[in-house]
């Protein structure tokens, strides 16, 4: 075991996943000689090489197509979106050609595409978004989230062996906030598995990314009034672990749904009217929606604080739904 | 004024053979322009009779353009043909049967009936299945470029679009990266001089699409493309400069859309006299002229040409109608691949 931000945990992994397989290679704005943005890259290109970590003009659209490509000729892209906001430019190529070819020419296109995502530090409205569920939507793409250290490597190694496109959110809030102890050696953690954060009596959370700790400090507020929250981690939300989000509100019969994207068909719309339909017997509440508003992502601080779920929203949020 | 170097017409037999090409090879390419053209005829009755859903799109015009090309290709080479490249589909070896059935939606369809018309590709043969987005494969062929030079194999990337499609960013982030990293690849432009009903001045403001090529730091070329000889003959060179680390070639193939958009389309807003005069080049008629002044074929050559050709296609639209619809219970099939499709000769 190592200590290893989350930050570390994502290069370790692209790392083993480079060393181990010749066919893995990475593409991106600024990801050889700069290390990328965020530095997950650092180093790579003196290691491996200008043509497996190569340095892309500013043209999303043909990164992703050429990964895209390349991973149809028998290779392992890893994509690299300098911030999750800029996939709006290669959306055609995920949604048209990458989330569609397998099911409909039966040619399957192994990529991932990674998206550092996420507000908390006034990136404004196009560094901060968390376009999840846009693409969750989409039949044909697979989207993963991790929130600690030991997922995100795990994950981007199970993300990196998928025969499918995979989005890889990263959360940038994550990135050298979140520290832990994290295996030295390869392993993958399956996409599709939710983890059980904490575990609890009264209510449930269901959260994925930087929200699970927003969930995590709340739950720890309520201790001291005797509110038991147990919290499940979704991990990937498509696959989405439907299995156990059932089994948790079967347990506590009551449900927040909390994300940092916004209101209105966002994922936490997809959860609670799976939970409505499948387990309404078991519900005490009504399930509850904590997420953003349906705005976009503003830039000065208080408006950004009004906007990102707090700690105080989710414990208001719990306080009411343990009163019900 | 024109920039991009605006090639010859090929003359002499010399030439020709300069070029590679025997006798037997051009009765073979004239054979395939006769497929070609004869899928599509054919696909024009099944769609009159009602047993192809949807619409009926046809490459009328730009047989010689697609054959062309696709004979010039290597056998490990890849292209993104599109809904005008029945002749790179035909040349590669993908057999009329299952064009057909793949027109009627029937489950021996490359796609299964799971897409229509051209949207249809079969990977054996080096070739990816088309989206409606043009030119969203130009990405993607530039990605095959890309991967062959990451391994360091002599292998070339076709990349096809319309001069309509030469309006969107696709194209220009595709040259560029091409352009920056001397990808194996060659452009195919089929400037058919109409996307849908907008005319050439509305798409580009340049004299030729492949004017644009210099912008990305390679050659543009403009060819007759209704000359299969010069369109073979300038695709084999890009070809070959592609595989020997030359980098990228734009080539723009000038023909004319001999019919609508599509079926349900009368092109009413092309001028008939624009008709009249590429109708006197028509590709197929002009190639057939070449070889019986050229390499003495006769009538009997052409008899049985034209004779195989009909046997063909009857034998294919037979067994296409056998072919049966697909099973609705198949529908959810697939959407996500398994690592046991990685299980192909590109994934080894």
């Amino acid at each position: 075991m190592a200590e290893l931000t989350y930050l570390q945990a994502i290069s370790d992994a692209l790392r083993i996943e480079m060393r181990r397989n010749d066919k893995v290679f990475v593409i991106g704005e600024d990801v050889g000689v700069y290390g990328g943005a965020f530095k997950v890259t650092l180093g790579f290109q003196e290691e491996f090489g200008p043509w497996r970590v190569i340095d892309a003009p500013l043209a999303e659209t043909a990164i992703v197509g050429a990964a895209t490509g390349a991973a149809m000729m028998g290779l392992r892209p890893v994509a690299e979106m300098q911030f999750a906001d800029f996939v709006s430019c290669a959306w055609d190529h995920l949604v048209t050609i990458a989330a569609k070819q397998r099911w409909r020419a039966g040619t399957p296109v192994p990529i991932v595409v990674r998206l550092p995502s996420g507000g908390g530090f006034s990136g404004g409205p196009f560094h901060s978004q968390n376009p999840e569920s846009s693409f969750a939507h989409i039949p044909g793409l697979k989207c993963v989230c991790p929130a600690t250290p030991e997922d995100a490597k795990g994950l981007l190694i199970s993300a990196i062996e998928d025969p499918n496109p995979v989005l890889f959110f990263e959360h940038k809030h994550l990135y050298r906030r979140i520290k832990a102890q994290v295996p030295e050696e390869r392993y993958t953690t399956p996409i599709g598995k939710a983890r059980t954060h904490r575990e609890g009596d009264d209510i449930s959370v269901v959260t994925w990314g930087a929200m699970v700790y927003t969930a995590e400090e709340a739950a720890k507020q309520l201790e001291g009034d005797g509110i038991s929250v147990e919290i499940v981690d979704l991990r990937t939300v498509m696959p989405w672990d439907k299995a156990a989000v059932l089994e948790t509100v079967r347990k506590t019969s009551k449900l927040l749904v909390l994300h940092e994207d916004t209101h209105t068909g966002g994922f936490g719309a997809e959860i609670a009217a799976t939970v409505a339909e499948e387990c309404f017997e078991d519900l005490d509440g009504p399930v509850r929606r904590i997420t953003a508003p349906d705005t976009p992502v503003p830039f000065s601080p208080p408006l950004e604080k009004a906007f990102i779920p707090q700690v105080e929203d989710v414990v208001k949020g719990l306080r009411e739904l343990a009163e019900y | 004024m024109a920039i991009a170097r605006e090639a010859e017409p090929v003359g002499s037999l010399n030439e020709v053979r300069e070029a590679g090409l025997d006798r037997e090879d051009l009765l073979g390419i004239y054979r395939n322009m006769l497929i070609t053209r004869g899928v599509e005829e054919r696909g024009h009755i099944l769609y009159r009779q009602g047993k192809i859903p949807g619409s009926f799109y046809t490459g009328r015009g730009n047989e010689a353009a697609s054959v062309g090309v696709a004979w010039a290709m290597n056998h490990d080479d890849v292209g993104t043909p599109l809904h005008r490249d029945m002749g790179v589909h035909i040349t590669r070896g993908v057999e009329p049967w299952r064009i057909f059935a793949q027109y009627m939606g029937r489950q021996d369809g490359p796609t299964h009936g799971r897409d229509g018309n051209v949207h249809m590709a079969d990977m054996q043969l080096g070739l990816l299945a088309m989206v409606s987005h043009l030119p969203a494969m130009l990405p993607v062929a530039v990605g095959c470029a890309l991967s062959f030079r990451i391994r360091d194999e002599r292998r070339v990337a076709l990349g096809w679009f319309g001069e309509g499609a030469s309006a969107r960013g696709d194209a220009h982030e595709s040259m560029t990266l091409a352009g920056t990293r001397k990808l194996p690849i060659v452009f195919i432009c089929d400037n058919n001089q109409w996307a849908y009903s907008t005319p050439t001045y509305l798409e580009y403001a340049t004299e030729h699409v492949a004017d644009r090529a210099q912008a990305y730091g390679f050659e543009g070329v403009v060819v007759d493309g209704t000359d299969v000889l010069a369109v073979y003959r300038e695709a084999k060179r890009a070809i070959d400069k592609a595989r020997n680390g030359g980098g990228p070639t734009l080539i723009e193939n000038l023909t004319l859309r001999m019919e609508g958009h599509a079926v349900h389309d009368d092109a009413f807003y092309v001028p008939k006299v624009m008709f009249e005069r590429w109708a006197e080049n028509d590709p197929v008629e002009r190639f057939r002229s070449w070889l019986r002044d050229n390499v003495g074929m006769t009538d009997e050559d052409e008899d049985e040409i034209t004779a195989g050709v009909k046997k063909l296609l009857n034998d294919a639209l037979q067994r296409a109608e056998e072919s049966s619809m697909p099973d609705p219970s198949s529908l959810l099939e697939g959407v996500y691949a398994t690592p046991e499709d990685l299980d192909t000769p590109h994934h080894k």
